[in-house]
Formats: structure tokens, sequence, C-alpha cells
């Protein structure tokens, strides 16, 4: 499947995908019970955290992100700064790293997107830790972590959409 | 003279660096916010206005996203009421047969704790008004287990009521504005409840660590606890009645003794805030904190006294304590209201004594 490359405009570039993440979450956090099963809770701005940084470098996005994280914090009621601080640390692994993925496929590119998101728990965990004083149980930690991973095909498409858009990061 | 004739034409930031500059300024907003959150605090103001607001924003969302769910939870309760009408008809009857024999047993035992009251004087607890709230938003992630509930500051919920399911404990409200109130759940780890086993009268911390049986921590004395042992809220710390239904005592595989919590057993979806107000908060606490003045020379009220602080005026107080002795010669002591002598009677200045 083929994406025609978008202009990269504000809107379509961060704007769009940032409320679509922020109205998942809020969609996902509504106490839904679907079979007896509650839903999952992924952190769904993992998937403009990872497309962002592989595409090109920019100065909105981690404020843009800093926003976002504050939101989730608002909406779960975390620490606040604390999904901030563990998408920016997210963002800044994956634009260092974005030489090492050029060119990489799916499959590798998956795993990098599966590391992205270790990173931003890591952060998350050992931030709760500290303030805490008690080590969050790895098996939610887990749980929460398992469906963020299966987030990639929408990073994946975000990629695509705007891959050709802007050439001179490549 | 245009920007791009001027001397900085020519300046070209590099846009690594700006972005790493960017990252930075971000990470440290994030760190800052992190370190001035006080979320765990029993203050209404640790709870911020941000914090608030995001509540009364979120509180209608949560009622709109949660109609559908709640809609389709009716839908599937009906059919299941419809479908398992026999079994559960079946099971009823037998509670209900249980029951009886509880409500005999609760009787004579309410008949005698009365007559003990009675017979002791003792003070029983006034009962805690409550409401109902239901839960319109859930956080369920491994760094937070809090729930908003659509009731607020208008129906009377204060930071720190505690919050029942209608099996047992679930947490306190930490947060409260119009309308809505955030629930920290027994789970999340910045939870501390100090909690009691119903058998030993052991105290311990329940400290909530994200996993679905929070710890027991310390716990002191000879083998306080054993497997099934009941856990209820021991109501040290004014956080909450004592006494409340917190679930059952068991030993985790790490070795560690965990409360199987009672609210668990069900999905958390209506609770019963609380409305619990400690009797350390009713009273002036800056009244209980405030420091006594230093006291001043004393004043001696007895002729004893006087003979303790003057030795040369002995002979005057022997004879006050003379004239004391005597009533009925008609001196006239001070009566008080209820025609007691008062001890003031002969007091050092009367007797012209300096202390």
């Amino acid at each position: 499947m083929s994406f025609k490359a978008d202009r990269m405009d504000f809107w379509g570039w961060i704007g769009a995908p940032s409320l679509i993440c922020l109205g998942a979450t809020l969609l996902f956090a509504a106490p839904i019970k679907v079979l007896g099963l509650q839903l999952p809770e992924p952190v769904f701005p993992m998937a403009p955290v990872f497309a962002w940084a592989v595409l090109r470098p920019s100065i909105l996005a981690p404020f843009v992100l800093l926003g976002m994280g504050l939101f989730l914090d608002m909406v779960w009621g975390d620490l606040t700064g604390l999904w901030g601080l563990a998408l920016i640390s997210a963002y800044l692994t994956v634009l260092l790293s974005r030489s090492m993925m050029t060119g990489q496929s799916r499959v590798m590119m998956w795993v990098w997107f599966a590391v992205a998101c270790g990173v931003a728990m890591a952060v998350a965990y050992a931030a709760t830790a500290v303030d805490s004083g008690v080590a969050p149980n790895l098996v939610p930690t887990f749980w929460q972590f398992l469906p963020t991973v299966l987030l990639y095909p929408f990073a994946h498409r975000l990629i695509e959409r705007f891959e050709d858009a802007d050439v001179r990061f490549r | 003279m245009s920007y791009r004739d001027g001397h900085f034409q020519d300046l070209k930031v590099p846009l690594t660096w700006t972005v790493a500059v960017a990252v930075v300024v971000a990470a440290v907003v994030a760190i800052a916010l992190l370190l001035s959150d006080r979320r765990e605090t029993l203050q209404a103001s640790a709870y911020g206005v941000a914090r608030a607001v995001a509540d009364t924003v979120n509180a209608p969302a949560g009622q709109a996203l949660s109609a559908p769910g709640r809609v389709a939870s009716q839908a599937s309760d009906f059919l299941r009421d419809y479908f398992f009408a026999a079994s559960e008809n079946r099971r009823l009857r037998q509670e209900l047969a249980e029951m009886q024999d509880l409500r005999d047993q609760v009787a004579s035992l309410r008949n005698v704790a009365s007559r003990y009251q009675a017979l002791l004087g003792f003070r029983t607890d006034p009962p805690v008004p409550m409401v109902t709230a239901r839960v319109i938003l859930d956080a369920r992630g491994p760094f937070s287990e809090t729930r908003l509930a659509d009731a607020g500051k208008e129906r009377g919920v204060e930071v720190g009521n505690p919050v029942m399911s209608e099996r047992g404990l679930v947490g306190r409200v930490i947060g409260v504005t119009r309308g809505a109130s955030r629930i920290l759940l027994l789970t999340d780890v910045a939870s501390r409840t100090p909690v009691l086993i119903d058998r030993t009268d052991a105290r311990a911390i329940l400290t909530g660590d994200s996993s679905t049986a929070p710890k027991l921590e310390y716990l002191r004395g000879q083998s306080p606890v054993r497997e099934g042992d009941r856990v209820l809220t021991s109501g040290d710390g004014g956080l909450g009645p004592r006494g409340l239904p917190v679930g059952t005592a068991v030993k985790g595989l790490d070795g560690v003794w965990r409360v199987q919590l009672d609210a668990a057993e069900s999905s958390i979806d209506f609770v019963r805030i609380i409305l619990f107000t400690d009797f350390s908060k009713l009273v002036d606490q800056k009244e209980l904190s405030a420091l006594p003045l230093p006291p001043g020379p004393p004043a001696p009220t007895s002729p004893q006294t006087v003979i303790m602080a003057a030795p040369a005026d002995v002979a005057k107080a022997a004879a006050a304590l003379a004239a004391k002795a005597k009533p009925s010669d008609g001196s006239s002591a001070p009566k008080g209201p209820a025609g007691m002598v008062t001890g003031g009677g002969a007091s050092a200045s009367d007797h012209g004594a300096t202390p």
C-alpha cells in the first residue's frame, strides 16, 4: 500500500496526530468493559514520538510532547511531568539513533519502536519508584508496554505519509 | 532597513543544535514539574489548580464516553439475568438461609453489646454520612491507579475522605473540585493506609505497589498475621474510621504478606465516599500547637506557701492559719457561687506577704 507524500504543514504533521492520540487516551480511560475485560491502557503518544523523530528533527515536537505528557498526567492522575519526561526521553533516544535506522526493514523499525517504548517506560518507572519509595510491580508495567508496542503500525503509517515531504534530513 | 538587509541575514542556526536546546528545555520543565508535584499529600492545596481544572473538564467528557459502555453493560446484565435466572435463584436461596442464621446472631450480639455499652458508659461513634458516586474515568496503568468520580465539593466531599465499594475499602480522595473527585486506589504506589489485623489487633501499613494485592508493611510482634486473617482499617492518624473492611491476608510468592482486597472481587463502577472528618481536624489546631506562655513568679495562695516563701513573716502566717482554723469567730471567708469556701480566703496580699 502506498501513501501520497503530504506537505509537512503543522496541522497534518503535528496537530492532527496529537489530537487523535489525546482523544484515544480519553476514550480508553473510560470505564468500558468488553466481555467482562477492561480496555488496555497503551501510551498512544508513543506513535508520533517515534515518527516525528525518525522523519526529521523539529523544534516544536519536544514542547508538543511535553503538552501531551501533561495531558496524560491529568487524565491518568500521574505525577505532573512524569509522561512529559518519559516521552521526551524516548524522542531523544530515537533522534540520536535515527542515522542507524535509515533503510532498515519494517521488523527492525518495530524493534526500534519497542526500544523507544522501553526507554519511556523505564524513565516513568524510575521516576515513580524514586518519588513513592516503592518499586511498581513489573507485571502491570509489562501489560502497558505490550499494547503500546503494538501501536507501531500507526507510527509506520505516519512515517510513510510524510517520508518524502522533507528529504533534507534523510 | 528590513531584517533581511541587516547583519543577521547570513546567520543560520543549525537545526540539530536548536532541537537539542528545545529538548533540554522541555526536559527541564518536565523535571521541575515532577519535583514540585505533591499528589500523595492530604493537603487540598497540593492538588493544584491545573489538576482541578483538568478534572472539571474531564468529568463531562468521561460521562459522555462511559455512557455507551454503561448501556452495553446493562444490556449484557439483562441477558445474563435472563439466561441464568434459575441458577441465580438457587444461589440466592442458599445465601438467604445462611443470612437468616447470621441475622439471629447479630440481633443477639447487638443486644449484648448495647448492654455492655450502657454499663460501661461507652460512647460509640456517631453514624458517618456518605455520598454515592459513579466512576467516570479510570486509570489502570502501573504508575497510577486512580478513578475520577462524579461527586465533588457541592456534595461535601473533601480531600482525605475514604472511599468504599459495596465490598470494601477502595481508596481515598486526593483531589476534589466541583462535580468531580479524584480517588487514589489502595493499589497505587503512592497509597499508604494504616490497617489492623482483626484477630490479633496488630497494626501495619498497607502499601500499594500497583499489583492487585498491596503489601503489609511495618508488621510487629511474633507472627501477628496468619493466612486468611481479616484486615480492617485501624483509623490511626485520622485517615478514616476504624473497622472498614479492607481484605484478607495472603502470603505472596515473594514471601511478603499481602492483602487480597475485598473491593477487587467486583468492578469499581459505583463507590460510596464516606464524609468522615477526624476529631483532630475539628479542634483548633492553632490553639493546640500554640506555645504556652512562660510561667510568671509563683503567687503564694496559702499560708503554708507564705511560710515557705517568706520565713520573716512566719508570725503573720501563723496568725492567718489560726484565723482560718476558727471560722465560727465571725470572720467572713469569701464563698463561691455554690456556697463553698474558696481557697483564696487568706491571700498573701491580705497579709502583706511578699513572694
